[in-house]
Formats: structure tokens, sequence, C-alpha cells
């Protein structure tokens, strides 16, 4: 049979065009189903054929490691991802790096390319419960033996209007003052007798940067959203509040121009302008306020009492140089230690196998050395067998009982310097907790960024002007309906 | 009526067969199977991003919750934003800055090299290596050199002679300069190499000429090389000018758009809109600023050419 040259050509034509479609079907077919549980499971996992009758082999991701973690927590991690699966034999679990951050997040969470399990702060809970874009873990988490135990306080984060849990909070910590005791002794202060009222902060700060060139005395989070939170931290120790709600109606008003966030504006110029002791740096993020304090380049700066563990993750923190202690409570009888945590949460983008799996992996990873001795103290020996912190300061996820009891389990393996965390540990159950603002909670804090920034680099910022200005924008976020 | 129509449907028919064999025989299915990956490439990276976008921008969506339909809302939010006038008017004052310092410079640079005898090869891969730096690692390199400190490295040669320390990214007033100036760092090699070439296209016989005339080297470039390079000044203009408005990395890695929004331009704007708040939820409002944006360099581009039509070399 003969065939003519155009035609063999238009045959060979329709062959690669099927050829080319089919390709590109196929290639896309492999790809988007990323939720589609694996049918290989790991040999090393299948140790009993009892429970691979009865579980289908499924995979989940964890983003559990900040990019940029030691090889020694990569190895601490694959121990406990190790201990999980012999209990789990029929759970595969893959590591990713994850870092919280406000506009990271939210380009995962659009683009669907977040871990099957992964964190948020508390102020996130509500707001993805409401547009559903996290998993309800509700039924699941109820079977855990410690539902019922959790601080309602705590918990209330993560459930919806109904009380139906989709996150599960894991930690709880309060805002603190973070001090270098290296740079004290150097500057000539009492490294044990940190300050206990702004005033004296202020004082200390300009002693250091005077002393020590080079150095700032006391330095400011301003970007990425770190700004409010920080001016909110020092406007509750004052006792003031971002937002007041009308018991009556409801109604959420915006309150970032009152008098305890002018007064904590003032109290930062005066240390920016006046004396001078906020260095040079004035847009530190999170990340990068940890990098230069544990560089040794920050006397004082305001953050999370539980820094102490990703400063040693990431920027190799001297334990030497780190000290603690509480925030510095106005006698306002509102002021409070503004406090926050962070919560697990399930990828909307699973299966029905990966959430029972997920749910398994934070009640393994996340709550079992809170509540039971054998998850404690595996947790401890896997963390100190690879110099990893155990110990360092917290608040209770459960009640105060139960946190005490979880220090006790692991007493032994504690490592981390608990003699410089005392002015810290010692007087945080003393003071009154208070939740951060509840509503449109990184939205308020995205629009003091820019306040915070206008009083550290302009001498002649009008506070009164960028509160007014930042508060109509906060009650303009407030009142638009979310998506 | 309905039986004329019949045969004229199946001749109609009979045509549109040997049509489309004619096609495939005549090469036009290898035409189509070859430009079938370049249509789903362009089509799914290209042209369904800028269709969602109009879409996206007159809905309220997060991208994973069902959007709902918002009509001009998006747009009126944004108009509304007191920060949208300030990015727009970053944005000008940017693209102003890097006219200054970013144009005249890559033009002076190119005409000196090419008047020289020797190493005009190691002058010109000198000239490209900013552009071989990638982007992220040349930012995160002017932010050390920017330092605020005493020990930052531009303060501490400036202090070698008493100025300073300055506060080049934390000062309202000096974070666009030093933008600018790190941007136009990173991208007059690519221009000058531009340049380069199209002086190559000069006839070396209209220089002789002009210097038998007497013609100082002013004279040469005012009357020889600059009427000659008129095209490609255009359009580099033009590219220029829409690359500015476009501003992007250099802020977000430099400033984050700080402080307190002194360097927010326009696609920093939209950038916050999508990904400020950590639930997402404004992907809307960040669309439609892209389409408006998108709209108005169409619009200043089409003015720009035919305001300037006259300035091209076939006049």
């Amino acid at each position: 049979m003969t065939v003519k040259p155009n035609r063999a050509k238009a045959l060979t034509m329709v062959a690669l065009a099927v050829f080319a479609v089919s390709a590109c079907s196929s290639s896309s077919a492999t790809t988007a189903p990323s939720t589609a549980p694996t049918t290989a499971a790991n040999p090393t996992t299948v140790a009993s054929a009892a429970a691979a009758d009865t579980h289908k082999a499924t995979t989940i991701t964890v983003g559990v490691l900040r990019p940029g973690a030691t090889q020694e927590a990569v190895d601490a991690l694959n121990a406990q991802i190790a201990q999980f699966t012999a209990k789990y034999p029929w759970i595969t679990v893959t590591s990713v790096e994850y870092n919280w951050t406000a506009p990271t997040f939210a380009a995962q969470l659009a683009g669907g390319t977040l871990p099957t399990v992964f964190n948020i702060p508390y102020t996130d809970g509500k707001g993805l419960i409401a547009q559903h874009q996290i998993v309800n873990i509700d039924s699941r988490v109820k079977k855990l033996p410690y539902a019922d135990k959790f601080n309602a306080n705590v918990l209330v984060n993560g459930q919806d209007d109904k009380g139906a849990i989709w996150a599960v909070p894991y930690d709880a910590y309060g805002m603190s003052l973070t001090y270098n005791r290296t740079l004290f002794k150097q500057a000539g202060l009492d490294p044990d007798k940190p300050p206990t009222t702004w005033d004296e902060v202020k004082a200390d700060a300009k002693i250091i940067a005077t002393k020590i060139p080079g150095v700032a005395g006391y330095a400011e989070m301003a970007t990425q959203n770190t700004g409010g939170w920080q001016l909110s931290t020092a406007t509750y120790a004052r006792g003031g509040r971002m937002e007041a709600v009308d018991a009556k109606t409801g109604a959420v008003t915006a309150t970032v121009n009152n008098q305890q966030t002018k007064d904590a504006l003032t109290w930062l110029k005066s240390l920016r302008w006046d004396d001078n002791s906020m260095g040079a740096t004035f847009d530190y993020n999170w990340g990068s306020i940890n990098a230069d304090f544990a560089a040794g380049q920050i006397g004082m700066f305001t953050g999370g009492s539980d820094l102490y563990t990703a400063m040693v993750q990431n920027n190799a923190l001297k334990a030497d140089d780190y000290g603690i202690t509480t925030i510095p409570l106005a006698a306002d009888p509102n002021a409070g230690v503004l406090g926050g945590g962070n919560m697990a949460a399930v990828n909307v983008l699973t299966t029905e196998d990966q959430r029972d799996a997920a749910v398994d992996w934070i009640d393994f990873y996340f709550m079992n050395k809170l509540i039971t001795q054998d998850g404690a103290v595996a947790n401890a020996q896997a963390l100190k067998a690879n110099n990893q912190p155990v110990g360092v300061p917290s608040l209770p996820v459960f009640d105060k009982a139960t946190y005490d009891q979880s220090q006790l389990w692991i007493k032994d393996y504690i490592n981390v310097p608990v003699a410089q965390m005392t002015p810290f540990t010692s007087k945080i159950f003393s003071q009154p907790l208070v939740s951060e603002p509840r509503y449109n909670t990184q939205d308020l804090y995205a629009a003091l960024d820019p306040v915070v920034q206008a009083v550290l680099t302009d001498k002649n910022a009008d506070i009164n002007a960028l509160l007014d200005a930042a508060n109509v924008k906060v009650q303009k976020i407030i009142d638009t309906p979310a998506s | 009526m309905s039986s004329r129509a019949e045969p004229v449907t199946a001749a109609s028919g009979v045509r549109k067969r040997r049509g489309l064999l004619t096609w495939v025989s005549r090469d036009g299915l290898s035409t189509f199977a070859f430009l079938l990956p370049l249509l789903l490439i362009f089509g799914t990276f290209s042209w369904f991003p800028i269709v969602r976008s109009f879409v996206m921008s007159v809905q309220h969506t997060n991208l994973v919750s069902p959007p709902t339909w918002v009509g001009l809302d998006n747009f009126a939010t944004v108009l509304a934003d007191p920060l949208f006038g300030k990015s727009i008017a970053n944005t000008i004052y940017f693209a102003l800055l890097a006219l200054i310092f970013g144009y005249p410079i890559p033009l002076v640079l190119a005409v000196i090299m090419s008047e020289t005898r020797r190493f005009k090869g190691l002058y010109s891969a000198l000239a490209y290596l900013p552009v071989v730096v990638p982007p992220v690692v040349a930012v995160l390199l002017w932010k050390v050199f920017y330092k605020g400190g005493p020990n930052g490295a531009f303060n501490s040669i400036l202090g070698n002679v008493g100025i300073g320390p300055i506060q080049w990214l934390g000062d309202a007033a000096m974070a666009m300069p030093a933008v600018v100036v790190e941007a136009t760092w990173a991208a007059f090699g690519g221009t000058v190499i531009i340049y380069l070439a199209a002086l190559l296209s000069v006839p070396p016989e209209l220089y002789d000429a002009a210097e038998v005339d007497g013609a100082s080297i002013l004279q040469k470039i005012r009357y020889v090389t600059l009427p000659h390079m008129r095209g490609i000044l255009f359009i580099t203009l033009i590219l220029q000018l829409i690359a500015t408005a476009q501003i992007f990395t250099e802020p977000f890695l430099l400033t984050e758009g700080g402080p307190a929004n002194a360097t927010t331009t326009v696609l920093l704007l939209i950038y916050q809109y999508a990904f400020g708040s950590s639930l997402g939820g404004h992907f809307g409002e960040a669309a439609a600023i892209s389409l408006m944006l998108a709209a108005f360099l169409g619009v200043f581009t089409a003015v720009y050419f035919w305001l300037t039509r006259s300035w091209s070399t076939e006049s």
C-alpha cells in the first residue's frame, strides 16, 4: 500500500498532535491531584500487617521546621517522625520547611501549596474558619482523651461560633522583654536585675547605646505587621486597647488612637530622637530582629517568651547572652500582657485519610508532650539528644496544674539556662494575660506598621495625626464584610 | 424555499470537506501542530491570567471560597484609598529620578566606550556585569552597603571624611533616591550594550566628513551620533518608562515600601492588597489596580508613539 507524501505528512502531524495533547493531559493528571493518597507505602514503615489491613497508606506533609534550621534540628525532627511512623506505620510523614509570615501565608493559602499540617497564630483562626480555608476537625479532635481539658480562653481561638474545633492550640506565650545579658554586663548593668518600668528600660537602653557604640540599646520591630503587633503590646501594658466591642449590639469600634498608644509612641520617639538609643535599623521584622539580637547587636526588645528555640535553631544564639523578663505593666487596672500562641491546622486540599493522619500527627507531635508523661519524655529526649532546647518558657494550653506537671516530667532533660529566665518565669503567672485584638487582627497590625515606622524615621512625625488616620483605616477594614 | 435550500447546504458541506482536506494536505495541520505547544503555554501562563485578572477585578475572592460578584466596588475601594494616590506619586517620583539618573548615564558611557580604542571588550563586560548578578543578590548586597549605622559600607567611607552616618533607607527623604541608584546600577549595563550596538550602525564616513568639516567631539555627537540613534533612544525611553511604572523588586527587598510608605509604588501596593493580609481576601482590589495600571500604560504608550511619531528614523 502506498501513501501520498502529503497525506503521510498529514497523518504524521495528526499523530503528533494527538500525542502532544495526550502528553499534556497526562502530565497535568500527574501533578494536579496532589491530594490523592499514595498507593505505595514506605516499606520501612509497613511493620504491622494488621494495621495495613485496616488503614490505607497515607502520606502527609508537615511544616514544623523553619527555613535555615540547623542539621541538629532536622535530626531531632527525623527522630520524632521515626517514633510517629513506628506508632502509625501506614502514615508516611514528609517534612517541608514552613514559617508563618503574613504575606507568604496568604500566597501559600491562595496557591494551595501549604503543607498538610501547618501552624497559624491565634489571630488568624477566626478569619480562616469563617472563610472555610482550613478543615473542620471537630469530630476527630473530640475523640482525643484530653479534648475537654483545653483552657477555654485558649481553645476559643480555634473554634467557630458554634464551638466546633477547626484548629488545635498547642502553645501559648506572653509578650516579654528579651535582653542581652552580656551587653548588660559590658554596659555596667546588672543582668540579674533587668528593668521593671518603661522609664528604667529607657534609661538602660541609653546606657547600653552610649557605652557600646554600634549597638542598639533598645530595638523595635516595624515591618510585616510586627510594628502593629508590638505597638499593641506596648498599649496593653499601659492599659489601652485597640478595639472596643459594644456589649449590646456587638459592634466593633477601632480605638488605635487611644491615649495609651499615643504614650507608647511618644516613649518610642523619645528613645529614638532624644536619647539616640535605638541604633540604626528601623525596619526590623520577627526574623531579622532575632538575628541581630543573637548577633549581639541589640540590648533589649519586646517579643514572645518562646523565642529562645527559634534563636538557637536559626541564629546560633549563645545561651549566656539570653535574658528574659516580664514587660513592665503600668498601674492602670486594665494593664496586661498581650498573649498569643500558635495552633495546628489542616489544609483543605486533603483527603479524608490525610485529615485523619493529620490529626494523629497533631496529637503525637504537638499535644502528647503537653499532656502525657510518655509524650513529654520522648519529645524531650529527642530534642536533647540533638542539642535542641528543652524547657523554654511558655504558658499553659490546658490548665496551670497540667503545665506544671509536664515541666516536672521533663525536668531531667531541661537544657535551657533556666536561671536566666527566672525574671520572666517568676512573675508571668501573676500578670493578667490579655488576648490580641480579636477582629481583623493582622490588618490592624498592618495599618499600624507605617505609624511605627514614621515615628522611628521622622523626627517631626505627628503621632496624633498618624493614629487618627490609622484609626479611620482600621475602622473601614472592620466594617468591610469578609469575603 | 426549503427544497431549494438543501442542495446549497449540501454543496457548501462538500466545499467545507474539501477545504478541510486541502488545509490538512497543504501543511495547515502541521502548522497547527507546531503552533499548539506555543498556544498551550502562552494560553496557560499569559492569556489565561490576563483574562482571570479581568474577572477577579469584579469579584470579591480569596481564591479558596466561592467568589462573589461585586461589580465595580473594587475599583471604588482602591480609588478611595489614600495610599493609592501616594503610590502613584511615589511611582512618578521614582520614574522621574530614574529618568534623570538612568537615561543619560548609559548613553554617555556608551559614547565614551565607543570612542575608546583599547580594552573595549573589557569595558563592555564590566558595564554588563551588574546585569549578570541576580537581582535579589544585588539588592541584598546594596542593603548591606546602605546599612544605616556608622559601620555600614557607604557610611564607613563617608565617615572618613566626616560625613554621616546617613540613614539611606531609614529616612523617608533618602529612601527613594537610594532605591533609584540601586535600580539604575542594576539595569544600566543592558542599555549600554544596546547603545553600543546602535553606535556601530552609524556610518564611519559621517564622522570622517564631520572631522574634515572641523567638528568637535560634542558637535559630532550632537549632529551625527544622536540623530542616528533617535529610534533606539525612543524605544529605550518608552521601555524605561514602562519598567519604572512596574518597579517592584527593589523597593520590596530594600524597604518593603517604607519607611512610612515613602517607597510604596503602585506594584508594591498591588502586592500589599493581594498578600498584605495573611487571610488574603483582597485579590479583587489587587486585580483592579493591575488593570488600571495596564490600561494607563497602554494609553500612555499609544499617546507617546503618536506624539513622537515624527522622531522616528523613517521620517
